[in-house]
């Protein structure tokens, strides 16, 4: 089992220089930590560290104040190596009050450092935290470094000039915090007094006031330094290809993915969508972007969001619709049709825990079965999964090409993970991507006679044509439709033609064939043990196989990004090693479909907690595997 | 939105070469003349008009029609128009569906393609019945209705599909009836009124609701059962020829109508009110006059246009991109990023 590693926080490295630190911010939902995450991950990105993040908060937008449930916390790993995952457990807790401590504390690693606001361990938060003595007091927490100090106090104090009442100068508490971690991990504090003065532009009191709590917390590190267990700790920048880079979240990367997408393809892109966690997001994006030929509709309901993209579609634009698991069920009937009209759609799948409403704000990867079955008839469409916050913007694109090339509907799955979570990412040259620029039928493709809209290319693909086209009127629908002439036709024969057809259609897009993520690839491919991923598992398996190689373990990690159809070459791949291991977020869902396929003996790896795995899980899963 | 230059076509231009499958007899078919009749004087072409419709007897109409057609699924075809009118604000956009596809299930979205007014013709042909299904009680349905699903007769009271979309929020709203000659002009009106145009047309399912609208619709009588608003004109029915005419009068003090009749052509002497489209209370009074004591009110109750949602999405979309930086390289590298220089071997 690798975890020394664990009983040796990287703040204790003998030098100061540990090549990876993970740091988690829990408080309140109402303390801002989501917002201090994300400005610590902008300050570690500008330090040039590679990093991985997690962010957790509860459904609730202002769960009781104090509560367990209400507990807000945004995890960070970041180093001078490559990060894959947001980290196991953190070195640093920063728990603004009882109930963030308590519901944080299993994951600390031991000898972790606990940083706590003791202005917030009053009896009343205590009671709430269902905590009977002070943790702060009783000794419980001996196994690890505790900085326990009034921060509200102290941010009261660092405020007071700018006159706001106690309420509204504790909402700076959070930017006092920030100011400490800043000073210890030794970074710019001038990127985030910008970011501070833009935000609230209009309110400059209240900017100042922020930026006199971030001051405030910095200097504080200054003078603690020369007393408690606090220790300034620098994280050299990774070495990392030359160019530009910037943060994404899955959800940006997204966005702007599809709006890639939808240049390549030369089409104006439309967007139906409906609120929903983790997917509003996009629909945000996408509403600021309308200069790049994107219209955005907020839609009555999820049914509506899909149909209306979908006649965006058939009125020549790029229709997309994008949702989480319950409004992927809704839009079910509606794909069908999409199916059945042979029609463009790109469908993105921010899958969240399941079912029902289920763990609306935790990550899941149980939305499989659905994107590949879940539709009434024999209603395949292309599925691809995107695995990390960067890889999506690719997957988009890819979604984008292959929903024109094929006039299909596609789904896109990423999850509440991607959706969230950020990391670096080297901004593409839109200059290297391919173009797949759409040709409508103009001319009828059947002389002299009625236009065919269901006559086929080679690919299967039948003619995208745009109501107003001159000549070429024709009427389409639900209803089985005629060979070529797309007219209602109920035959027997015709429907098992129509059937083969729309399969055929599917199965023969060509995916490129699927490499060897980690381990020997090509000719070289095969061994005792294949760690098979898809989706947001990528960093967690990455890591853990890589770990297990190193200590010479033979493992390899293959990773799919095309569900559905698989690459071609899928089985003959597995089938090189002894064993094929299946990590999935869910029941076994991505097994079943490789047993089913390509008849190997798929053993799967589970989890659903909502939670991402820890390389320390499939570290020892993997070690299991070899040796059973 | 781009003026459309009128095309010269007759009633065969529009006609498919499928075959119609509706049940002989069936009110449908009156209706697909009527609109047959009415494209080639509104000068419409059938490249540019497209006919959306959802599921139900009446949603087959897009097959018939020579022209643009999607059929597409039960309830939703207001959601597809709306997604087709955001992407191309130039197509004539035709809904076609019915009580149920328009009320029950697709109730949801057909209020809202009115509340935003997005501009098409929206024609529920209302039989009070589901047809294509073999004859359930629908939510136009009146009460005690007996039906293979109420056998016993139907307990919920029923919607009114002029009143429901006025609710919603409708700034034009017709009636008309399947057979009715008048029916072409209630259909150029609404074509021609800018925004969501709602008519509801009273359709004769032959097989499991037969003649059910009788009581005003059936010709002997008619004069007395139907009061044709015409913008302007006093609100007269009757025949001469069995009695005398008659008007709406207005009485305050209920705030309501009273039948009255009309001596010697002197309708304003009678106190009969002059219909006035524009009128949104007016339209909500006559939507909802008590058919018995009164008689149906039919053609153009409503018309006051209001701007179009899709000519707003285009504006502030136009507003939104002005002087806009459409560089994709740009909007890759927006937000804050930083550059790293050197190899990855040896970062600088």
């Amino acid at each position: 089992m690798a975890t020394q590693a664990a009983d040796n926080p990287a703040l204790k490295t003998q030098d100061g220089h540990p090549d990876a630190v993970v740091v988690r911010f829990a408080g309140d939902s109402g303390d801002g930590m989501q917002l201090t995450g994300g400005q610590f991950t902008l300050s570690t990105a500008l330090a040039g560290n590679d990093l991985a993040t997690f962010p957790d908060f509860p459904a609730e937008i202002r769960a009781p104040q104090g509560t367990l449930f209400g507990v807000s916390a945004f995890q960070i790993n970041f180093g001078s190596r490559e990060i894959s995952t947001a980290g196991d457990a953190p070195d640093v807790l920063v728990a603004m009050n009882p109930a963030a401590l308590k519901t944080n504390l299993d994951a600390l690693k031991p000898g972790g450092l606990i940083i706590a606001d003791t202005g917030e361990f009053t009896r009343r938060n205590l009671d709430k935290a269902k905590y009977d003595v002070n943790p702060l007091e009783d000794g419980s927490l001996a196994k690890w470094d505790l900085l326990a100090f009034d921060i509200s106090a102290l941010t009261i104090e660092a405020v007071k000039d700018f006159g706001l009442g106690n309420k509204d100068a504790l909402r700076s508490k959070n930017m006092w915090t920030l100011g400490l971690a800043l000073w210890m991990f030794d970074r710019d504090r001038q990127p985030i007094i910008d970011w501070l003065k833009a935000k609230f532009r209009s309110k400059p009191e209240i900017a100042d006031a922020n930026i006199a709590a971030l001051n405030a917390g910095h200097a504080y590190g200054e003078t603690a330094e020369l007393s408690g267990p606090l220790k300034k700790v620098h994280v050299d920048p990774v070495p990392a290809e030359p160019g530009l880079y910037r943060t994404i979240t899955g959800a940006e990367a997204v966005s702007l993915g599809l709006v890639a997408g939808a240049q390549l393809a030369g089409l104006p892109m439309f967007f139906g969508g409906y609120p929903i966690t983790p997917a509003s997001s996009i629909l945000h994006h996408l509403a600021r972007l309308k200069e790049f030929g994107v219209t955005t509709f907020q839609a009555e309901d999820e049914i509506a969001a899909i149909c209306a993209a979908i006649g965006a579609s058939y009125a020549g634009q790029l229709g997309v619709t994008s949702s989480s698991g319950p409004g992927i069920a809704l839009k079910g009937e509606a794909m069908g049709l999409a199916v059945m009209t042979e029609m463009p759609l790109v469908i993105v799948n921010s899958q969240r825990g399941g079912p029902s409403t289920g763990l609306p704000t935790k990550t899941e990867q149980s939305d499989l079965y659905q994107a590949v079955y879940g539709r009434n008839g024999d209603a395949p469409i292309p599925v691809i999964a995107a695995s990390s916050p960067a890889d999506v913007f690719e997957c988009a694109i890819e979604a984008c090409r292959i929903a024109v090339e094929h006039m299909t509907p596609v789904m896109l799955l990423t999850d509440g993970y991607i959706a969230n979570a950020a990391e670096p990412w080297k901004v593409p040259d839109p200059e290297t991507f391919e173009p797949f620029k759409v040709e409508f039928l103009t001319e009828n493709n059947n002389p002299d006679v009625k236009v065919l809209p269901y006559k086929r290319d080679a690919k299967g693909a039948r003619p995208w044509i745009k109501p107003g086209t001159p000549g070429l009127m024709h009427r389409i629908g639900g209803i089985e439709k005629k060979v070529d002439t797309g007219n209602i036709d109920y035959s027997p024969e015709n429907h098992q033609e129509m059937t083969d057809l729309r399969k055929a259609k599917i199965d023969n897009i060509a995916v490129k064939d699927q490499g060897v993520t980690l381990g020997p690839d090509g000719d070289e491919a095969g061994g005792k043990l294949a760690v098979v991923g898809w989706g947001s598992t990528f960093g967690p398996i990455r890591r853990a196989v890589d770990n297990c190689r190193k200590r010479g373990l033979d493992v390899s990690h293959i990773h799919f990004r095309h569900i559905w159809p698989l690459p071609a070459n899928s089985g003959e791949l597995l089938r090189k090693y002894d064993k094929v291991l299946v990590p999935e977020m869910n029941t076994g869902q991505f097994k079943t479909v490789l047993r089913d396929q390509l008849l190997v003996d798929a053993k799967p790896y589970t989890k659903t907690s909502g939670q991402p795995f820890k390389i320390a899980e499939l570290e020892a899963a993997i070690e299991l595997a070899l040796a059973e | 939105m781009t003026e459309v230059t009128k095309v010269e076509t007759t009633l065969k231009d529009w006609e498919t070469d499928q075959e119609v499958r509706w049940c002989p007899g069936c009110g449908d078919y009156a209706i697909l003349k009527a609109v047959q009749r009415t494209l080639p004087q509104l000068g419409a072409d059938p490249a540019n008009t497209c006919f959306i419709s959802g599921i139900g007897c009446s949603s087959r109409f897009p097959y018939y029609m020579e022209t643009y057609g999607f059929h597409t699924i039960h309830g939703r075809a207001p959601a597809f128009a709306t997604g087709v009118k955001l992407a191309n604000p130039d197509l004539d956009v035709w809904l076609v569906t019915g009580d149920g596809d328009g009320l029950s299930i697709g109730g949801n979205h057909l209020m809202h393609v009115l509340r935003r007014n997005v501009n098409m013709q929206i024609m529920l042909f209302n039989n009070e019945i589901y047809g294509l299904t073999k004859g359930q009680y629908s939510p136009t349905s009146r009460e005690n209705t007996r039906s293979p699903s109420t056998p016993l007769g139907s307990v919920d009271r029923p919607a009114n599909p002029c009143a429901f979309a006025l609710g919603a929020g409708a700034r034009f709203v017709g009636r008309g009836i399947d057979v009715s000659k008048n029916l072409p002009d209630v259909l150029m009106a609404a074509h021609a009124h800018q925004g969501a145009a709602f008519v509801e047309i009273f359709q004769n399912c032959i097989v499991y609701n037969k003649d059910v609208f009788d009581a005003f619709a059936a010709p002997k009588g008619a004069e007395l059962q139907q009061l044709w608003l015409q913008h302007g004109e006093p609100m007269l029915f009757g025949n001469p020829k069995t009695g005398p005419i008659k008007g709406l009068k207005l009485v305050p003090e209920k705030f309501s109508f009273e039948v009255v009749d009309v001596e010697d052509g002197d309708w304003e002497a009678a106190g009969v009110c002059v219909h006035d489209a524009t009128n949104r209370m007016l339209a909500h009074m006559l939507v909802e006059l008590p058919f018995g004591e009164f008689p149906m009110a039919l053609g153009v109750i409503y018309d006051d246009p209001r701007p179009t949602y899709e000519s707003a999405v285009m504006a502030e979309k136009a507003r939104a991109s002005e002087g806009k930086d459409t560089s994709l390289a740009r909007l890759l590298a927006k937000g804050q990023s930083w550059t790293v220089s050197g190899t990855a071997q040896d970062p600088a």
